[in-house]
């Protein structure tokens, strides 16, 4: 592993911030103290097991639950009819059609993907809830099925009937001039058709909720792992017909998010239901099985008809595309992937004549929900692919044409043709970087000396964007009427009576590491160290700070939820410096916090107060102080990033604020005799601006380049024509394990964002670079066999052993034409 | 022909305890650990014996605790991730996760610990590829192996 600094940050005084200080979470997690969801249990609670749809698509004749009502320790049942009386459909945010969808809790009346839950059943123990699920009998009348989006366009079969049509939304996204950019280009570059796949980041944890009703004030308690409590709760309170005052979210540790616990309302809505119903706490933990077949997968997305501008010297024009997405059956946080892409509309480049014209459609398949990299990364892998495939049809080098291409350092910050602002970067000396770390100089020699052992080697280039810290203002772009905007994340930072430092956050950490930053900043901003500053685990709505987009998403937390923690921390800070001032009778300009003390600048050693003191006067021993003089040592601090207003018509905004970049190359060798591919060399550098922890950074890195990794190779959500998962385990789904990853070489630069309160990006999410380069580099693999076009973003051995044995099938898919 | 029984009594020794206890005859060792013995450290990530994050040790050997029933460890001595630091001192490659930041979530970290003190066992000093052979039936989905491997390499180091 190689971590190369080539600029440090010049924005902050590092002092902890900046350093690879070891987690506060591990000490617990390492001794199987850690507290999950499912760890927790209540006094006579009751176990869930939903019933589920063996089918893709069929009519429910009729549920009966009778027998398994009879079966001893069988607390009760729910079924849609009844979710369908106390509860309202949840909130669509599309405009017509997909607006007029009804999406309730459970199936009512009809089922329209495999898993989808049609009942559900509580008992004594998990055994007997699923043996009475076993016993409830459910008649179906099957109906024809649609796994694919293009068939799915036709309406020929319509899914939602209120909606008339698999539509959910449309628009057309023209932003310069696409027509005068393709008909003055030199080339046009014509590809008929791109497949992002469908997969997860699939957590490990899965999900589940331990939910308790009271009674006498009508409140739930949800013990569970939602990763976005914020806007869960808009989704449940309304379906509940209640106040968003009445949910409780409470989370301790989570095992693994990566956006697949965003959409989990609806089972928790049964569960609100069924907790109220039986009066008694209900827990439900998802099985994988039903995660695969039923939770939340990635965005699907075809690319289709996509024309590319390119000039002699090698500058791209333009592209234009018709982009079709493939929801699932349910458009749950839909149709905001729809928008999302926008955040990264020209890639790196400097493409200023763009039109996309995208349509979203549902299928007989899984509801999708925001995985890592959410929608930003089928639409860079588009870009990377019309990058990688123009050069390969062109003759231009991969690597000189990214460069010709990318937004340059020197026009940093960059405003995108629909309005975004790239913060900072230098996207060509990271290039560089990578290719210094994958030795590209021998690549060469490598694919000869491959060659002679009968395999072919290629190289691969992924450059890719996270953007972070989400503007909500975005969805009106797609639905004017919608009344979401900006966005925020809340701390709160206090003093207590023996000087402990207490921090609670509003995000909903799942393995980022939130405790030890959080902890870092504050260190910093009192002067004191991390292991003095208590970073409460996990999310309470009842005493945790929060604000109405509170959560962990959007590769936002170094933006929103550390800009909340350090101005909670700079306003008790204030105060302590006041309050020492007082105590110790000189002006406040001459008060330092240092090492846990509040001291005279310069001053003799006893002109020193240690924090338990200013916690113990102000929360103990207060009479002294004058009346006017009421300082609390407690604070609350709301970051509010500006954005300023979209333009609906105009489709442009700052969708985002941050942009955390990465660019990821690959080594790949393929047996042609089998098409299988292994990934020989790696490497990654990430410039996300100002790293809190490096450590903590170059994880975050690791962890997507292994989700893309597998991604590229393995992972697939395969359905068959009725609409049966084939992949619904990890049996089948193949996620990759210690022999599979290859070692990952890593470099770091610092180009400080001018707008983030530290300097620091968001980059959780990472952007897919590892699925953009191992597609890449299987194409440059195969150029001495027959020159296939690597068309889809998964390319198991299947596909590949194909692409040897027929690459014309897949040269048919492009064409160029040149004046 | 002998009568199914429903439940049996199962005697074992968990972290150095003695234990008895009516277990339901179907019943899962790792539902038993877990829901029975509160020993909550030893999860649950899938439902097909993949991904390893219930790994106990069974008189001990790694073994997935989902795969066995808890009548099959009667007689058996078993040790769970909250018997390695019994003493309250964390065990070296407990630091070494922390050191090396080879857990995000912890979710796996259970699992994964126990599978690497098993092979330190019988391996004090492990290459990086064995290292990578005996965690390949663990799954992590947070750190791409890097770190946990690295981790455990250095442990083997210090044993």
């Amino acid at each position: 592993m190689t971590t190369t600094v080539t600029e440090p940050a010049k924005t902050l005084e590092k002092g902890f911030v900046g350093q690879s200080i070891p987690r506060k979470e591990d000490k617990r997690l390492v001794q199987g103290q850690g507290t999950f969801f499912d760890d927790v249990r209540r006094h006579g609670m009751g176990y869930v097991h939903f019933v589920r749809s063996p089918y893709g698509h069929a009519k429910i004749v009729s549920i009966d639950v009778s027998k398994a009502l009879e079966l001893d320790g069988v607390y009760g049942t729910i079924t849609g009819d009844e979710v369908a009386i106390h509860t309202d459909p949840f909130f669509e945010m599309s405009v017509e059609p997909g607006g007029n969808i009804k999406d309730y809790a459970l199936a009512v009346g009809r089922v329209r993907h495999m898993g989808e839950p049609v009942a559900a059943v509580c008992a004594a123990t998990r055994e007997l809830a699923r043996d009475a699920a076993e016993l409830i009998e459910v008649e179906y009348d099957e109906l024809p099925v649609l796994v694919d989006a293009s068939e799915a366009l036709k309406d020929e079969v319509v899914l939602h009937d209120d909606a008339g049509s698999n539509v959910v939304w449309s628009g057309v996204f023209d932003w310069g001039d696409v027509d005068s950019a393709l008909a003055e280009a030199d080339h046009v570059v014509k590809i008929d058709k791109l497949h992002f796949h469908r997969f997860s980041s699939t957590p490990l944890e899965c999900a589940g909720a331990l939910v308790e009703y009271d009674k006498g004030t009508g409140e739930w308690t949800l013990t569970c792992n939602h990763q976005m409590p914020g806007v869960g709760a808009i989704w449940m309170a309304p379906a509940l017909r209640t106040g968003i005052d009445k949910l409780r979210f409470v989370t301790h540790d989570i095992g693994g998010g990566f956006g697949n616990k965003i959409c989990l309302h609806p089972q928790y809505v049964v569960l609100c239901l069924l907790s109220r119903k039986l009066g008694r706490p209900v827990q439900w933990t998802e099985w994988r099985t039903d995660q695969h077949t039923a939770n939340a997968h990635g965005n699907e997305r075809w690319f289709l008809d996509v024309e590319v501008g390119v000039m002699k010297d090698g500058t791209m024009t333009g592209f234009k595309v018709k982009a079709l997405d493939d929801c699932g059956a349910f458009p749950r946080y839909e149709p905001l992937g729809c928008i999302i892409w926008a955040q990264v509309t020209p890639g790196m480049y400097g493409w200023r004549n763009i039109r996309v014209d995208f349509t979203q459609v549902c299928t007989n398949k899984s509801p999708v929900s925001p995985n890592r990299g959410y929608s930003r990364m089928q639409h860079l892998w588009l870009t990377e692919r019309i990058i990688d495939i123009v050069a390969h049809e062109l003759g231009f080098d991969p690597v000189e044409i990214r460069k010709k291409n990318y937004v340059q350092a020197d026009q940093m910050p960059y405003e995108t043709p629909n309005g975004c602002f790239y913060d900072s970067g230098d996207y060509s000396t990271a290039l560089d970087m990578v290719l210094d770390l994958i030795d590209a100089g021998s690549i060469e020699k490598r694919r000869e000396e491959a060659a002679s052992r009968g395999r072919l080697l290629g190289l691969g280039i992924g450059s890719t964007l996270d953007s972070g810290t989400n503007n909500f203002g975005q969805s009106t772009l797609l639905n004017p009427e919608l009344q979401f905007s900006g966005n925020n994340e809340a701390a709160s930072v206090k003093l207590d009576i023996f000087g402990e430092v207490v921090v609670t956050l509003g995000t909903v950490p799942q393995g980022q590491g939130h405790e030890t930053t959080a902890a870092q900043v504050v260190a910093d901003i009192l002067g004191c160290s991390p292991d003095q500053v208590n970073v409460r685990r996990g999310h309470d709505t009842w005493f945790n700070s929060h604000a109405g987009f509170s959560g962990t998403y959007a590769s936002q937390f170094a933006f929103t939820g550390l800009g909340a923690v350090k101005g909670a921390a700079e306003l008790v800070r204030d105060e302590m410096i006041q309050l020492a001032a007082a105590v110790l009778q000189a002006p406040p300009e001459a008060i330092e916090l240092s090492e846990g003390f509040a001291r005279i600048k310069d001053g003799p050693p006893e002109a020193a107060l240690p924090f338990m003191a200013l916690g113990a006067i102000i929360n103990a021993n207060n009479a002294f102080l004058p009346p006017d003089f009421n300082p609390t040592l407690n604070h609350r601090y709301v970051c509010r990033p500006y954005f300023g207003m979209v333009d609906t018509e105009k489709k442009t905004g700052q969708l985002t604020l941050t942009y955390a970049m990465q660019i990821h190359a690959a080594v790949v060798e393929i047996d042609p005799e089998t098409g299988e591919v292994d990934v020989v060399d790696y490497a990654a550098v990430d410039d996300c601006g100002v790293r809190i922890n490096p450590q903590i950074v170059e994880g975050q890195v690791h962890g997507a380049t292994a989700h893309a990794i597998g991604a590229a190779l393995h992972e697939d959500f395969v359905y068959d024509d009725e609409g049966t998962l084939l992949t619904a385990n990890f049996y089948d789904y193949h996620v990759p394990h210690a022999m599979d990853m290859p070692p990952l070489k890593t470099g770091a630069m610092e180009s400080p964002s001018p707008v983030a309160p530290l300097g620091a990006k968001g980059m959780g999410e990472g952007g897919g670079g590892g699925i953009h380069c191992i597609c890449s580099a299987i194409q440059d693999a195969l150029k001495p066999a027959g020159g296939a076009i690597v068309y889809d973003s998964c390319n198991p051995a299947h596909r590949v052993w194909s692409m040897l044995q027929d690459p014309e099938a897949t040269r048919a898919n492009v064409s160029v034409a040149s004046k | 022909m002998t009568e199914p029984v429903a439940s049996r009594t199962v005697s074992l020794e968990v972290n150095g305890e003695q234990i008895e206890y009516e277990v339901p005859a179907r019943r899962l060792l790792v539902h038993f650990l877990r829901d029975d013995l509160g020993l909550t450290g030893t999860h649950i990530g899938c439902d097909t014996g993949n991904c390893g994050a219930c790994t106990v040790h069974l008189n001990g050997e790694a073994v997935k605790s989902c795969m066995l029933l808890a009548v099959q460890a009667d007689g058996a001595t078993i040790a769970t991730v909250e018997g390695l630091a019994a003493d309250g001192e964390l065990t070296s490659l407990q630091q070494a996760f922390n050191e090396h930041h080879a857990l995000q979530c912890g979710y796996c970290t259970p699992g994964m610990l126990m599978s690497a003190t098993a092979l330190l066992a019988r391996n004090p000093r492990p290459s990086e590829e064995d290292v990578r052979y005996a965690l390949q039936g663990n799954i992590c989905r947070c750190t791409g192996y890097v770190n946990i491997v690295e981790a455990v390499v250095a442990a083997g180091g210090k044993g």
